[in-house]
């Protein structure tokens, strides 16, 4: 199995790679100018206080979910637009691996980048603003960061691939991956804005009251749950009779 | 490998209100080149998704290499090439990575896979076009890749689904070519579905004739030659007026009369003796040049079946 999900892994990267028509002009686009415009230039611009920003954390964490949403509707709608999923199909390979196949592609894709240019800045920083001890991100910011960019963009591709496996077109799914997204952002905000007095009362307090360990334990889990939950219907609707009649 | 590489038993699918395969009952011996030929729309693909176990029969069961296709398709797949309706090549890969994709996929080694796909490149005329994204290649060359890709872990069982559909008669005779010699060692089985009778005539040793779903003939092309009796002659001259033609179909052996283009075909009743045909024609004045004994071709077998279903 681990063979397979690295060989599907291998063809969508090179799918994404070769966008641009040459492996080193998608190299370049897809990889070279995100690390360098996160990894070197925006690290050397900030400075020390790059390191300290909290809102960083935020960007190292929507990143991976941006660059995941961008190419997990390709998975299927884009076989399907290119009449490549019946022959993929009709492979050796079970139903699990295409499936976990595309999803590793996409997660390895965003949260790699993500991890890099985060490193790569970090490189940057010191090389470049260092006089003195090394300047680095504390370690509860590095895991908080690495974790929940990593169940963010596994819930963002789980979700895309879910939408992709039905979509007959790219544009149909990136259209409808991204009213969900908004939906699931604004409907969180909305959501809470209409909660009752009290019951808001009571989430300020609990929040309030928590540690910054716990909450974090608490958001990861929650995300871990629906990740978890997200890929099983995912499998579940996974039917190549349906894929192929779609 | 089993002796009966593909058995079916009533096999049926319908899709909603239409029944696409109606109770198919065949089987394709290991070894053979099987033409599975019908009109557009008669279940072919049906029949091949189902062997392949890509979508569930209705009713009626199939076994392939000897796996049930409900229970062990992947195993099927696993043993089967497929060169199904699209090319499904990835256009924005060479042609080398196209077939390096579908070789890592069946776990061919490195060394394995570079030999193997520069074998197949080679012998198809691909090979210093190898690096070129597909995009940029003929349908005819594409198709040729595909056929490679589906031949590339050298398969038990070889579907093709009308390979030389939409290709120009030069382009398709090509690939005929390179097919009939890449399969020319006899281990595989293929199951070839076309609406071209020529191509079935020239690579099949079995055919099976299909129709809205229902199977009308099975067997050598020969035997369903010889089945569908209607030997005739060709002859080839001037004079044949109406009158000529009128004399002609007074004799018994004479079924039906045709001239098209200076040629006069006579449909026979049976293997007959031409001489009291020639003898009639000098007699009432036509003049022949070339005289031909004929048998029916798979065209008018097909045909023939055809018309007999439709009334």
């Amino acid at each position: 199995m681990t063979r397979d999900l690295w060989t599907m892994v291998w063809k969508e990267w090179k799918e994404i790679f070769l966008q641009r028509g040459t492996l080193r002009g998608g190299v370049f686009t897809a990889i070279a100018i995100p690390l360098g415009l996160l990894g070197i230039f925006i690290p050397w611009q900030e400075g020390p206080r790059w390191a300290e920003s909290s809102t960083n954390s935020v960007v190292w964490i929507w990143l991976p979910v941006f660059l995941v949403a961008t190419m997990i509707c390709e998975s299927f709608a884009g076989e399907r637009e290119r009449k490549t999923l019946e022959t993929l199909l009709a492979s050796r390979l079970d139903d699990r691996t295409i499936l976990f196949g595309k999803l590793a592609a996409a997660v390895g894709y965003g949260w790699g980048l993500a991890m890099s240019s985060l490193v790569l800045g970090l490189i940057t920083v010191n090389v470049v603003h260092g006089h003195g001890p090394l300047i680095l991100l504390p370690a509860a910011t590095v895991l908080l960061v690495a974790t929940f960019s990593l169940l963010a963009s596994t819930l963002a591709a789980s979700a895309g691939v879910l939408i992709s496996l039905r979509a007959s077109t790219v544009r149909q799914a990136q259209q409808t991956l991204s009213l969900s997204l908004l939906g699931l952002m604004f409907g969180g905000l909305f959501g809470i804005q209409a909660l009752p007095t009290t019951w808001k009362m009571w989430l300020a307090r609990t929040l309030s009251g928590a540690t910054l360990l716990t909450t974090e334990l608490v958001g990861g889990a929650l995300l871990l749950a629906l990740d978890l939950l997200v890929i099983s219907i995912a499998v579940a609707r996974f039917q190549r009779a349906r894929l192929i009649l779609d | 490998m089993p002796d009966i590489a593909i058995r079916t038993e009533t096999l049926t699918r319908d899709f909603a209100a239409v029944r696409a395969v109606d109770a198919l009952t065949l089987q394709v011996e290991a070894g053979a080149v099987f033409g599975f030929l019908g009109p557009n729309g008669s279940g072919k693909t049906t029949t091949i998704r189902m062997l392949l176990g890509l979508l569930e029969p209705t009713a009626g069961r199939a076994e392939v290499l000897g796996f049930d296709t409900r229970t062990h398709s992947g195993r099927i797949r696993a043993r089967s090439g497929a060169l199904l309706e699209n090319p499904g090549l990835y256009e924005r890969f060479s042609a080398e990575d196209n077939l390096e994709f579908y070789a890592r996929v069946w776990h061919l080694g490195s060394a394995e896979r570079r030999a193997r796909i520069r074998q197949l490149l080679d012998h198809l005329g691909l090979w210093d076009r190898r690096k070129e994204a597909v995009s940029k290649w003929s349908r005819g060359m594409k198709q040729k890749l595909a056929v490679a890709r589906a031949l590339i872990h050298r398969p038990s069982l070889i579907f093709l689904d009308e390979p030389t559909a939409g290709l120009d008669p030069v382009a398709a005779a090509a690939l005929r070519a390179d097919f009939q010699s890449l399969v020319a060692n006899g281990e595989a089985t293929v199951f070839l579905t076309t609406h071209n009778l020529a191509e079935a005539e020239k690579l099949c040793t079995h055919v099976a004739v299909i129709r809205e779903g229902k199977l009308l003939a099975i067997g050598h092309p020969d035997e369903l030659r010889a089945q569908s009796g209607v030997p005739k002659a060709e002859i080839l001259g001037r004079g044949f007026t109406p009158e000529v033609l009128l004399a002609l179909r007074s004799l018994p052996m004479v079924a039906s009369t045709e001239v098209r283009n200076g040629r006069l075909t006579i449909a026979l009743r049976g293997p007959s003796d031409l001489a009291p045909i020639v003898t009639l024609l000098v007699t009432v004045g036509a003049q022949i040049e070339e005289v031909h004994k004929g048998h029916a071709t798979l065209e008018d077998v097909f045909l023939k079946l055809m018309e007999e279903d439709t009334a």
